[in-house]
């Protein structure tokens, strides 16, 4: 399959050499992934193309190595150098293993940046983050309270107590719990990350407060296991399970209605906001500066901070009427 | 006094402690003490209590088997593929190709132990980490999750016989049979005679190497089961399902007043320290004690039980001299 992948990405490869020969003027963007035959990545590529239909003038190479090693990505932007493509937007294995390449490709006109796994600043005019923490702490509480008409209790089972970034969540979730009257956190318990114990607290969170309307799990395992416990309670309907995963994984909940919805990134519009930002840096239509903003399309615009480094947007919004559609992909 | 002394066995004090926990968690949480939870703790620890039995046959024999829970994982993640890409194997025949699988790469611990005489713990450290990495090749790092097994994979453990889960049942099921196998057979008795003394062992015509090789495949055996049921009554399966458990069952059946030196230790033991650790578990979420604390309550917990061991350990040592002395 991952040979078929990338025999293909190689025939597409050729393809778009011989038509922007044809089209001189056409940009050549390349998106360059962790590995080809990845469902998020193939998802992100379809985001690419659409991006380039919008624009018009714009030839997508998606390439990738066959394995999720630094190695291979050297060896794909060397080739993309030679083959003088106008941007590189990567998703790298490596922070820094790949920056005197891309250092290299800067060097030589390309406009480079990085999307979703990010390159040290020396490496990159710009990283776009699929979110940030103030924006995926308030989507957690918002996905909670939106099946909340009347308010309610709701609890948060997290990784481990010293997880920093559930923590950062968990942290800008209270910030904003203000803005959601009549919603109250009741409890913040842990499960390590860890199937039994996820269970096990999210039991007892429903025996601790029999109110409960909703339990908030920002990690993939946790919210598994309290759908499950609370599938087992026979609390469907009761208690909404919600927070952070990937569709694959949150499919049946959804279908059984434990889960309402949940919310990640979204490969598509992480691909199509790359695409744009890549076009608009290598045609001088935006500047990547700290402090500046750069247009995405559908998107809206990115923000960038000191570090150079912008978040897309909320995290995307998975339930009943799209599950199907993304659970194959990733 | 003689036969007084002789009843209060540490399953005994085990068991009392056992109560004077649940009592002092009902203070705070008046639903635990409630029939309908402490149905549900036995429940979730069910697991727990069928793999402290086949480790209490293998460390019976002065070995230990650190694989277990990596064991689990293998043969869990290996019955979630198999349902998954063929939903009409029916469960039965699932659970056996679990069982099979399990005692089979126990099979690989004995092997290793009996006829190239590595210690135990160096065998099981190293296929706990070959046992996961070998899950991480045939699963590509992918989960397998619940909309991807076929409802009946779900529902085995979770349907109920007489008020009872399946779950539960198979924990029963098995302290039954660990307590026939090591009180009323010849292979259970060779365990204990191992654990006592090996080398006289050998003077009873009793085959060391073998034995303890059978030790390790009922060890296997027991995990993969554990595999299929712990796959199925969480509805996923991933590389890292049951991580750091192997630790939870030595933990059981050493507060079980299982000898780490071998030669000592009973069912009833294994299950008591099997359900004090379900016991603790389950009651730290609902009386809301930080998380940082539980860890330590756990660790104290252990070290307490483990030292109410040591002290009962060392009487009925004496004991038995006196008597032998007493009788000479």
């Amino acid at each position: 399959m991952v040979k078929k992948v990338a025999i293909l990405a190689s025939v597409a490869l050729a393809a778009s050499l011989l038509s922007a020969n044809a089209l001189a003027e056409n940009k050549r963007i390349a998106i360059v992934v962790k590995a080809l035959g990845i469902g998020f990545f193939e998802a992100a590529a379809k985001g690419a193309e659409e991006a380039a239909a919008e624009l018009g003038d714009v030839d997508i190479i998606y390439t990738g190595p066959t394995d999720t090693t630094a190695e291979g990505q050297i060896e794909v932007i060397n080739s993309l150098i030679a083959q003088k493509v106008d941007a590189i937007a990567i998703s790298a294995n490596d922070q820094d293993a790949l920056v005197p390449a891309l250092k290299k490709a800067m060097s030589r006109g390309i406009t480079v940046i990085s999307w979703d796994s990010g390159v040290a600043p020396e490496g990159r005019q710009m990283h776009l983050n699929p979110s940030s923490n103030a924006l995926i702490g308030n989507t957690i509480i918002k996905l909670a309270a939106d099946h909340m008409p009347d308010g309610g209790e709701v609890a948060v089972l997290s990784a481990s107590a010293t997880a920093t970034n559930q923590n950062i969540w968990i942290e800008e979730m209270t910030k904003v719990m203000d803005n959601y009257p009549g919603v109250t956190l009741v409890s913040t318990v842990y499960g390590d990350d860890l199937s039994d114990k996820s269970y096990r607290e999210a039991e007892g969170l429903m025996s601790s407060h029999p109110n409960l309307k909703a339990i908030i799990a920002p990690t993939t395992v946790g919210i598994v296991a309290a759908a499950q416990a609370v599938t087992d309670a026979g609390k469907i309907g009761e208690i909404n399970v919600t927070g952070l995963a990937l569709p694959s994984e949150m499919a049946g909940h959804i279908e059984s209605g434990v889960s309402k919805s949940f919310a990640i990134w979204n490969p598509i519009d992480l691909g199509y906001s790359a695409t744009m930002i890549a076009y608009n840096l290598a045609t001088k239509k935006a500047m990547a500066d700290a402090n500046t903003s750069i247009d995405m399309g559908r998107m809206g615009s990115v923000m960038l901070d000191d570090n150079k480094e912008g978040a897309m947007s909320d995290p995307f919004t998975y339930d009943a009427s799209n599950i199907d559609q993304f659970k194959s992909i990733f | 006094m003689n036969n007084w002394r002789r009843l209060i066995t540490r399953d005994v004090v085990l068991g009392v402690a056992l109560l004077a926990v649940i009592a002092l968690v009902s203070t705070r949480a008046a639903d635990f003490s409630s029939v309908k939870n402490l149905a549900s703790v036995f429940n979730d620890s069910s697991i727990l209590i069928i793999l402290a039995l086949g480790q209490m046959a293998v460390i019976l024999t002065r070995c230990i088997d650190l694989s277990m829970a990596s064991n689990l994982a293998l043969v869990g993640m290996t019955v979630a593929m198999l349902n998954s890409n063929f939903a009409a194997i029916p469960i039965p025949i699932l659970v056996i190709i679990a069982i099979i699988m399990g005692a089979m790469l126990g099979l690989v611990n004995g092997l290793l132990v009996w006829q190239l005489e590595i210690p135990p713990i160096v065998v099981t450290l190293g296929t706990l980490t070959i046992f996961r990495g070998i899950i991480f090749l045939i699963s590509d790092g992918q989960w397998i999750n619940a909309h991807e097994m076929s409802p009946a994979f779900k529902a085995f453990p979770r349907s109920s016989i007489l008020g009872v889960t399946v779950l539960s049942w198979s924990a029963i099921v098995a302290i039954i049979l660990f307590a026939v196998l090591l009180t009323r057979t010849a292979a259970g008795r060779a365990f204990y005679a191992i654990g006592g003394n090996p080398n006289a062992a050998v003077y009873t015509g009793i085959n060391v190497g073998r034995s303890r090789c059978l030790a390790f495949v009922l060890a296997g055996a027991v995990s993969g089961f554990a595999g299929y049921l712990w796959v199925a009554r969480y509805a996923v399966a991933y590389v890292d399902i049951a991580g750091g458990f192997e630790l939870d069952i030595v933990a059981a059946c050493v507060i079980g007043g299982v000898s780490i030196a071998g030669g000592l230790g009973t069912v009833a033991g294994a299950t008591l320290g099997a359900l004090f650790l379900g016991v603790i578990k389950n009651a730290l979420p609902v009386i809301n004690i930080s998380p940082f604390w539980q860890l330590a309550i756990s660790g104290s917990a252990i070290l307490i039980a483990v030292g109410f061991n040591a002290q009962s350990e060392r009487r009925t040592g004496r004991i038995i001299l006196k008597k032998a002395e007493q009788s000479s």
